[in-house]
């Protein structure tokens, strides 16, 4: 990215100053280098969201930002409905509620050696991933409905986890303000056979062993210590939340005139808060969040299902779930007042720091868990919300990001090479596409550490553990 | 004349699709399958089942995002891969012949799911030797 023009503040953060259509200034969270391999894109989709109507304090870029649509992803705004403010389907993209949760496991890496490569398999074999894929649930539209309403709270009554899961889930599981009746018929369609799959592209499950504690109180709080081994599930809504983004971004699009907005890109599309086409999409986006919940749950408890085989009497609580591609109604000071706002987090993580009302009574000490996925084999992270004050509306970054598009990683890799490579380092990969695992290559990443380091410095959220992966099962 | 064919092109996250023939109806079909072969290669997806499409936009840009959507949306409900398109438009009305097959996880060996086919990059339009490009960004 050309810095020209950039004020920099301190070693992890640049303002960007308000200048043409831009309503408030905007700020990238990233290092030196970090900010020299971004993408012009970036600056150029954070400038044309800084002049949405309503955007409150600055449009924010997280240190893994890159080229989006419309948003740059790792991109966080807020809008006041009191000031005009929008929601935009292309601020929360298409997979609504996609997101990482992670699963403690009381094993060492030395219960996994022995078993590593049948437990691979059986995970491949159990947990439905990529295209063609069907979990072993069908939905008819009495028990869609249920599910868009309840979301974890549905997939638990259906026997899918216990209640202590929903403590450790945002928003214990449901976010109030779902309507079933604003997703569409093809949408729920699409969702008809795909609860509790995984999807493909960057979606995986990973077991992983915690390689290094930064924070050892907060990593006691989290129930993480060295050497342990968790299990991360990384994916979202499935067909049902591309179908509304889909839908809903079209009519936005064309929507835009009747509501004086004049989009500078069509995938800024987006409508007032206080539109019924914005309720609309309101309503449909949290129904798509539930089916995130429910879809992450699912998955959960089929993984436990493989893991109570091989580990008899083993427990696989829940550490927690997070959600990266969102908008939430939260209260956030601003100028000393505290103010209802919609924050968009497009690629980004809600990092609520220490004391946060809505943080579970375990997290309250220490901040809520934030968990930055990696591609496989590279690092992935927990960090921990900060104290107060609160940086970017309480938001991090959400994982690596691309370095590299997928043409050229597909290009530059084979699938069977990368794959070889990775069980050298004793990583079992799992996957129906060579392409796919090649178009996913580590090295099509950004440094996770790097990213990490960065969010870390710039005081959005703080280090608690890092991760390395030992088996990766993708779709 | 434009020799049809379809290409890739980067995005930082995602992928581009672009189609590119002597009319706008073929560069819709080269574009489908440009979608198709970031799933698999399309000549490897037997023409088994026809399946007829419809869709109608008010402009050329909203008709191509609608119609590789409609395509997408048929390939995750029918769980099928389309190898063959026959495309026409009229008026701002598409209809097409898609041909294809069941997905078979071995034979096609899936890269990845198309979630939605975006407003990025969205292009439709003649260059200036007359063949149409016909392109956008999908989200995968």
């Amino acid at each position: 990215m050309d810095t020209n023009g950039l004020k920099q503040i301190g070693d992890t953060e640049w303002q960007v100053p308000k200048s043409g259509a831009m309503r408030v200034p905007g700020v990238i969270f990233a290092d030196a280098a970090l900010i020299n391999d971004m993408d012009n894109k970036v600056l150029e989709q954070l400038r044309n969201v800084a002049g949405l109507p309503g955007i409150v304090e600055a449009a924010y870029a997280m240190p893994d930002a890159h080229w989006g649509y419309g948003f740059p992803i790792g991109g966080v705004a807020a809008f006041d409905p009191d000031e005009g403010g929008v929601i935009s389907a292309g601020g929360v993209g298409f997979d609504i509620s996609c997101g990482v949760r992670t699963l403690l496991t009381g094993l060492k890496r030395a219960d996994i050696e022995p078993v590593k490569k049948s437990l691979a398999d059986s995970l491949f074999r159990n947990i439905p991933a990529g295209v063609g894929s069907t979990g072993k649930i069908s939905l008819d539209e009495t028990e869609m409905d249920a599910m868009l309403e309840g979301g974890a709270h549905w997939a638990l009554a259906q026997g899918y986890g216990g209640t202590e899961d929903l403590e450790r889930i945002e928003e214990r599981g449901k976010v109030a303000g779902a309507r079933p009746d604003a997703v569409s018929t093809y949408a729920k369609k699409r969702q008809h056979d795909e609860m509790g799959t995984l999807g493909s592209g960057n979606h995986y499950l990973e077991v992983q062993e915690v390689t290094r504690i930064h924070d050892a109180v907060a990593a006691a709080s989290f129930g993480l210590r060295l050497g342990d081994v968790v299990v991360s599930i990384h994916c979202g809504s499935r067909g049902l939340g591309h179908q509304i983004g889909t839908e809903f971004l079209r009519e936005m699009a064309v929507a835009a005139p009747d509501f004086g907005l004049v989009l500078p890109d069509l995938e800024l599309a987006c409508a007032p808060l206080r539109s019924e086409l914005g309720q609309r999409y309101l309503g449909a986006m949290r129904a798509a969040t539930n089916c995130a919940y429910a879809n992450r749950q699912i998955v959960t408890h089929l993984t436990r299902r493989v893991l109570e085989h091989f580990f008899p009497g083993g427990r696989f609580d829940l550490l927690f779930d997070v959600s990266h591609n969102t908008c939430k109604e939260e209260w956030h000071a601003v100028g000393g007042k505290r103010r209802l706002l919609f924050v968009h987090r497009k690629g980004a993580t809600r990092a609520f720091g220490v004391g946060h009302s809505d943080l579970p009574a375990a997290f309250a000490a220490v901040g809520q868990p934030v968990i930055i996925g990696g591609s496989m084999g590279t690092s992935s992270a927990i960090l921990a919300g900060n104290p107060q004050p609160e940086r970017a509306f309480a938001s991090a970054c959400h994982g690596a990001g691309r370095a590299m598009s997928r043409h050229a990683a597909a290009r530059r890799w084979r699938g069977r090479q990368v794959v070889d490579q990775l069980a050298e380092r004793g990583i079992v990969i799992k996957s129906p596409s060579s392409r796919g695992v090649a178009e996913e290559a580590p090295g099509a990443y950004k440094d996770t550490d790097a990213v990490v380091d960065a969010a870390h410095r710039a005081g959005l959220a703080r280090k608690v553990a890092r991760l390395e992966p030992i088996v990766c099962i993708k779709g | 004349m434009v020799s049809a064919h379809y290409e890739h092109f980067p995005h930082g996250a995602d992928i581009g699709v672009r189609g590119i023939a002597d009319s706008k109806a073929e560069a819709f079909a080269q574009a489908a399958l440009a979608l198709t072969a970031l799933v698999t290669d399309p000549a490897g997806v037997a023409s088994r089942t026809k399946v007829l499409l419809e869709c109608s936009a008010p402009s050329d840009l909203l008709l191509l995002n609608d119609w590789l959507n409609r395509l997408i949306y048929e390939m995750a409900v029918r769980r099928m891969l389309f190898g063959r398109y026959e495309v026409a438009i009229d008026d701002g009305r598409l209809r097409a012949e898609a041909w294809g097959e069941p997905v078979d996880r071995d034979r096609h060996a899936p890269a990845v799911e198309p979630k939605g086919a975006t407003l990025t990059e969205l292009k439709v339009g003649q260059r200036d030797d007359g063949g149409w490009v016909a392109q956008c960004i999908v989200d995968v």
